[in-house]
């Protein structure tokens, strides 16, 4: 395999699907496929024929139950029909053989709550944090700022620093299940993303800088290995400088920022696992 | 088993719902409480065992992390403390979308689909805490947390809560084991007994219609055919209420398709229109359509669910608005939920289908600090603001369609029906299968497929309660509940469909359910044979005719090709989309429906859809006259200002507009708020449908209620400036710009409830004249509309009707969204211009209203000075020479400067002298005149000439500068300093009021 294979999950309420492929195509993807998971579960496509898979933000099963809790469970339960093999082997097996998955807002939400994330001790099936209601409890759009922590072990966000993306969310305040794993994620570097006051660039907790009430100001937060990341911001919503609430008013790259987030997975794949 | 799953956030997570809430009973409806925690509740009706029922509870149904969950009172378990429970649930029938969910993951755990019998039912318990009498409960629980249409609601004290263990399990199940049957309805009768069966059945029917009907059944051709079918000359029920939904002003438009009498009582002048519809929309359009000749962009206009045109030669563009407003008064959630679900079925059942790509809304309600007495049967308008917004998040969030543009308009005349306009914008390629995608035919043979949701009782006589003012009648079926991620699952897959080309025509399912889409959908074979036995159903007891007639939300109606049935059923099955035969076209020339293989409707589809003679209509105008506004000689400008800039109809919507995804699917390019502090007024959004083109769509619209009061002709023409010059601020095309007529009027037939009914429908003909008039002066085609007529409501002797009022919504196209302006002052030193002369004109403006008058100088507009204007205007932007623009609309000149002013953080000096205008010489009605087509536009000193030299015999003057300090200050008519106030004064005066 020489090709970098990216795969777009889609289907169920997910609802960024296009954004974030083309977000991949312009970080450098050579081939992208935006897979509906009744196609997945139909053995049309295998997780097995990709190295980076993207879950995009959405209303998984309209966030009935909480913010991708009923999706976590759909994929939780799900079997691949030809083979009879749990989908969730799929996501282990992609998960142990190194390779990349991002998961934007509900992407994040669904990541956490099936577990893939924090990933302490390479256990990728139970739930030791959530996504909850914004402090507000209210949905909104709204743009932020964020700032990268350099020695976390995220390798999508290697190279960056001050990031500016919108948030659109009503479920993103993170919280663990218990001090100790809170702890354990600081400690690790895990917490890729954070929140900031745009005017004194430090960690947040004060709306609407922080939009949720995160503590810590967390955005996002990665698994040891770097190679799983979920965050609540969209990076696949600045992808030109069109894209920026004052692209009208500012000297801007053409370039959106979140496009380095997408190219520094491809180049870690083309780096490691080509 | 019966079980009640209680799931609540932990104790130490703070519970923002609850805290919401407790603000809102608090601040909404004056009680003194202390808290309020919430818990929520999922009963499951399902043949699963203790361990079974223990899984779900710890699994899909709570978050082992933030919540706690028990199977007994979780509130007991906690020792929770308060002095009230309220808990809310829906009544059986009612649309849940969270119970469908957890009984589907219910269903995925167990490894079987759920039967018909089972169901998860969510409700909620608020747990309050206050020293309030159990009479308080009741009003908070009837005004504040149920909808009784809907919703019930059980009350406990915490005393009765832990002596009788909490609520007792109830499933809000259908139980309705009737049998079906099909009424035979005698219309051999007695007029009085015609009309009365029209009105206890809500059918809508005038007495005309009822015998019109009888006339047709007795006829002896007709009668020999419906014996052999096993019918009579008494009508099927399934008939008639086809006939009542088919023939409603909903569905028919017989006011727009009628004819007209109309009479002006100030000139003596008299004329007969003949169809308002064709006069004043159709033909215009069609008069446009020749003059562009090949360059005629317009593909389907007024023929399918939404108007399209060729966006470029790859992809076609569709648009439709729609309203929602009766089921919007009565459960504003549920209603405005449906509108935009409702409206996304347009684009999508446009052509062979169009991926749905931006949302508009528009909104107009009484105050949301309406404190007189509320009629019967009404909401607090607060609550239905609320209530619609919410759903209107809900349907358009969930469905991942930016909310790109919209606006709230108040006036407590939309107390009686709130109107909710809903639009959505869809984009397909203009070749599907190698076919133009605008195009779709069904074909003798073709099989009818219903695809998406079941059928229930929901939005039973949707389409004729709609062609009815609301009154104490109105029935609680009408109201609907969309569920976007159905609908959603259904598109995904129905797109996938198209493009295999696995059918050959499609159709929504709105307003009349069935018996309008397979109808419709008909009419291209000349007949049909449907099963209404087939249909999926959401529980038993439904009637033939109530199936037929269901709007139960999220199908469409598909015409399949017989080969490719297998292919397509196949792939709903794959993709979770329930998919249903029902019949076949034909070319039998009969509507046709059996149930259980006997007939139970036979008509002439030229019967049901062509003979029904036009209503005759008498139109009289005479031009009303008010007070003038008595204006104090030297008001205090400033204060003047910022009571304008705070008013509903000017301040800052930023909290309604936050709460919609403004940005999802990538393609924002001028966003709703806009300027250094991402908080300013867009006038028009610009979206990019193909992310990796720089080509643009701008989508805007103008609304102006209030003209209506004194002459609906300036109404609709500045409704029309509005939408276009917002189109032209952002750098529209005036080139490739098209237009959507919604009408939403009172009912404008004479008759004893409406005895201005000859002044109202006059209303009506003259908007449509200034319609059309201005389409064709701005060579701006109407594409697609909609009306409704009946926006009034009466219970006993009370009447509330609405302002007439006209929504008419654009979208242009924009070559290069790079070369976009928005509104916001870039810089310091930029020149100020406004373009446009400033006339007396306060007639019914802003500035009147917070005078307490109404006035008769009403806006005009003057195409003659306007199109070249905005024709100038696309050519300077284009060269890119304007910094920002922005229009003067409601508050004029001064409100559009100071907004241009705070969203940049800008200061500005201004003076007035420089102004052009034509018979004003007092600051301050230069200032708030609401003269239609103008602009305030800053230009870097850079481009000053080459601007000038654009805009040159255009009515343009260099009015100011942009200043570093952050003030506006104004120079008056007579040299003094008329408004000198901080920009942050003005900005907080404008966001403060739906501060929400």
């Amino acid at each position: 395999m020489s090709k970098v294979k990216v795969i777009v999950l889609t289907g169920y309420g997910t609802n960024c699907e296009t954004e974030m492929a083309h977000a991949c195509k312009l970080g450098g993807a050579d081939q992208i496929d935006i897979v509906h998971v009744s196609e997945l579960l139909h053995g049309e496509y295998s997780l097995d024929d990709y190295h980076f898979l993207n879950l995009p933000g959405g209303f998984l099963d309209g966030d009935d139950l909480g913010a991708g809790q009923a999706g976590a469970f759909r994929f939780r339960y799900a079997t691949v029909k030809p083979t009879g093999e749990k989908l969730l082997a799929q996501f282990l097996r992609f998960i142990d053989a190194g390779k990349l998955i991002l998961g934007v807002c509900n992407g994040f939400q669904l990541m956490v709550k099936m577990g893939l994330l924090p990933g302490f001790d390479n256990c990728h099936e139970e739930r030791q944090v959530s996504l909850t209601y914004n402090d507000s409890s209210k949905f909104e759009d709204r743009w932020v700022n964020l700032k990268v922590d350099e020695d976390s072990p995220c390798v999508f966000t290697k190279g960056l620093s001050d990031l500016y993306y919108p948030i659109r969310h009503g479920e993103g305040k993170f919280v663990a299940r218990d001090e100790a794993t809170m702890q354990r994620v600081l400690d690790n570097k895990l917490v890729a993303m954070r929140y900031v006051d745009p005017i004194t660039g430090e960690t947040t907790t004060d709306f609407p800088a922080n939009p949720n009430g995160s503590f810590d100001g967390i955005a996002g937060i990665c698994d040891p290995t770097g190679r799983l990341f979920g965050l609540m911001p969209h990076p696949e919503a600045f992808l030109n400088r069109v894209n920026h609430p004052r692209w009208s008013r500012e000297t801007l790259p053409e370039e959106g920022q979140g496009v380095a987030l997408f190219r520094n997975g491809i180049d870690f794949i083309r780096a490691n696992l080509l | 088993m019966l079980a009640r799953i209680q799931v609540g956030l932990k104790p130490a997570f703070r519970d923002s719902f609850g805290v919401t809430t407790c603000a809102r009973i608090k601040n909404d409806l004056g009680f003194k409480i202390d808290s309020v925690r919430t818990i929520k509740i999922f009963t499951v009706d399902a043949d699963i065992s203790d361990a079974q029922v223990q899984e779900a509870a710890q699994g899909p149904f709570s978050d082992p992390v933030t919540q706690d969950y028990s199977l007994t009172p979780l509130a007991l378990e906690w020792n929770l403390e308060f002095d009230w429970l309220i808990e809310v649930g829906f009544r059986p029938g009612v649309t849940d979308n969270e119970g469908r969910t957890a009984a589907a993951t219910l269903g995925l755990m167990l490894g079987r689909k759920l039967d018909d019998a089972e169901g998860v039912y969510t409700s909620t318990q608020f747990f309050i805490t206050g020293n309030l009498s159990r009479a308080d409960m009741e009003t908070i629980a009837r005004k504040g947390l149920a909808n009784e249409l809907i919703q019930r609601f059980t009350i406990m004290s915490r005393d009765e809560f832990s002596t009788s263990g909490g609520v007792k399990p109830y499933a809000a199940k259908v139980v309705d084991n009737s049998e079906a049957r099909v009424a035979q309805i005698d219309l051999n009768v007695a007029d009085e007994e015609l009309v009365r069966i029209s009105k206890e059945g809500i059918l809508a029917l005038t007495l005309e219609e009822m015998i019109f009907i009888r006339e047709y059944l007795g006829r002896p051709d007709i009668l020999e055919q419906r014996r052999k079918m096993g019918l009579s000359e008494k009508a099927a029920d399934v008939e008639l209420e086809a006939l009542a939904q088919t023939w409603s002003e909903h569905c028919k438009h017989k006011i727009f398709a009628g004819n007209i009498d109309y009479e002006d009582l100030d000139t003596g002048k008299k004329e007969r229109i003949i169809s308002l519809f064709d006069s004043y929309i159709r033909t215009p359009t069609a008069e446009i359509r020749e003059s562009m000749g090949k360059d005629d962009w317009c593909l389907s206009v007024f023929k399918d669910n939404a108007g399209v045109i060729d966006f470029n030669n790859e992809w076609n563009v569709v648009f439709k608005v729609e309203t929602h407003n009766s089921p919007s008064a009565l459960d504003p959630y549920g209603g405005a939920l449906t509108g935009i679900v409702g409206v996304n079925r347009d684009p999508f059942g446009t052509g062979m289908g169009a991926k749905l790509m931006c949302n508009t809304n528009m909104f107009c309600f009484a105050t949301p600090f309406y404190d007189k007495e509320i009629p019967a049967r009404l909401l607090h308008p607060k609550r239905i603001f609320e209530g619609v917004r919410t759903g209107v998040e809900h349907g358009g969030n969930k469905s991942g369609i930016p909310t790109v543009n919209g606006s709230l308009y108040f006036d407590d005349r939309f107390a009686g029906k709130p109107l909710v306009f809903c639009g959505t914008v869809g984009i397909m390629p203009s070749l599907v299968g190698g076919k133009p995608s605008e195009d779709k035919n069904a074909l003798p043979g073709d099989i009818i497929v219903m695809t998406g949701g079941r059928i229930g009782k929901d939005g039973i006589h949707g389409a004729t309660f709609s062609s009815e003012e609301l009154n104490e009648d109105s029935p609680a079926t009408a109201v609907q509940i969309g569920d976007p991620i159905t609908q959603k699952k259904m598109f995904d897959c129905l797109l996938k469909a198209r493009d295999l080309g696995l059918y050959r025509c499609i159709t929504d399912n709105g307003a009349g359910g069935l018996s309008s889409s397979v109808g419709e959908m008909g009419e291209f074979t000349n007949g049909f044979e449907l099963h209404l036995d087939r249909c999926p159903l959401k529980y038993t007891g439904l009637q033939p005719w109530e199936i037929f007639l269901s709007e139960a939300q999220e199908r469409m109606t598909l015409a399949i090709q017989p080969e490719k049935l297998e292919e397509f059923m196949a792939l709903c099955a794959k993709m979770d989309t329930e998919a249903t035969v029902l019949g076949t076209f034909t070319d039998t020339g009969k509507f046709h429906c059996l149930y259980d293989g006997k007939t139970v409707a036979y008509l002439d589809m030229d019967f049901v859809y062509k003979a029904l003679p036009p209503m005759e209509m008498v139109a009289k105008w005479q031009q009303p006259v008010f007070a003038e506004p008595a204006f104090a000689d030297e008001p205090d400008l400033n204060d003047e200002l910022a009571k304008l800039l705070g008013s509903l109809n000017i301040c800052s919507k930023e909290y309604v507009v936050r709460q919609y995804d403004h940005e999802v699917q990538g393609g924002s390019v001028v966003k709703p708020l806009t300027g250094v502090a991402n908080d300013g007024p867009s006038d028009a959004a610009v979206i990019r449908p193909i992310l990796d083109s720089f080509e643009g769509l701008v989508v805007s619209h103008g609304v102006c209620p209030r003209y209506s009061d004194i002459d609906t002709y300036h109404m609709a023409a500045c409704a029309v400036d509005e939408a276009v010059r917002n189109a032209v601020c952002v750098g529209g095309s005036m080139e490739l710009m098209a237009g959507l007529d919604n009408f939403c009027w009172c009912d404008p037939i004479q008759s004893e409830k409406t005895p201005d009914g000859h002044y109202k429908l006059a209303q009506l003909v003259r908007a449509n004249r200034s319609l059309a008039h201005y389409a064709k002066a701005y060579g701006v085609p109407c594409i697609s509309g909609k009306d409704s007529m009946k926006n009034d409501y009466m219970v006993g002797d009370t009447k509330i009707s609405i302002p007439p009022t006209m929504l008419f919504s654009v979208m242009a196209k924009i070559d290069d969204v790079r070369k976009a302006v928005t509104m916001d002052a870039k810089k310091y030193g930029d020149l100020v211009y406004v373009l446009g002369t400033t006339y007396n004109e306060i007639g019914a403006s802003e500035y009147a209203v917070l005078h307490g008058a109404t006035g008769n100088s009403v806006p005009k507009v003057r195409e003659e000075d306007s199109l070249p204007r905005y024709r100038a205007l696309n050519i300077a932007m284009e060269a890119e020479l304007v910094s920002s623009c922005h229009d003067c609309s409601d508050g004029g000149l001064g409100v559009a400067l100071a907004e241009t002013a705070f969203a940049g953080g800008l200061g500005m000096r201004i003076d007035l002298r420089r102004a052009p205008v034509d018979g004003v010489d007092r600051n301050d009605i230069l200032l708030f005149s609401e003269s239609q087509s103008r602009f305030v536009v800053t230009v870097s000193p850079t481009n000053e000439e080459q601007f000038e030299a654009a805009m040159t015999g255009t009515g343009l003057a260099k009015i100011g500068t942009v200043t570093r300090e952050e003030q506006l200050v104004i120079t008056g008519l007579k040299g003094e300093v008329a408004v000198n106030s901080s920009l942050a004064e003005l900005k907080a005066a404008w966001q403060a009021t739906l501060n929400f």
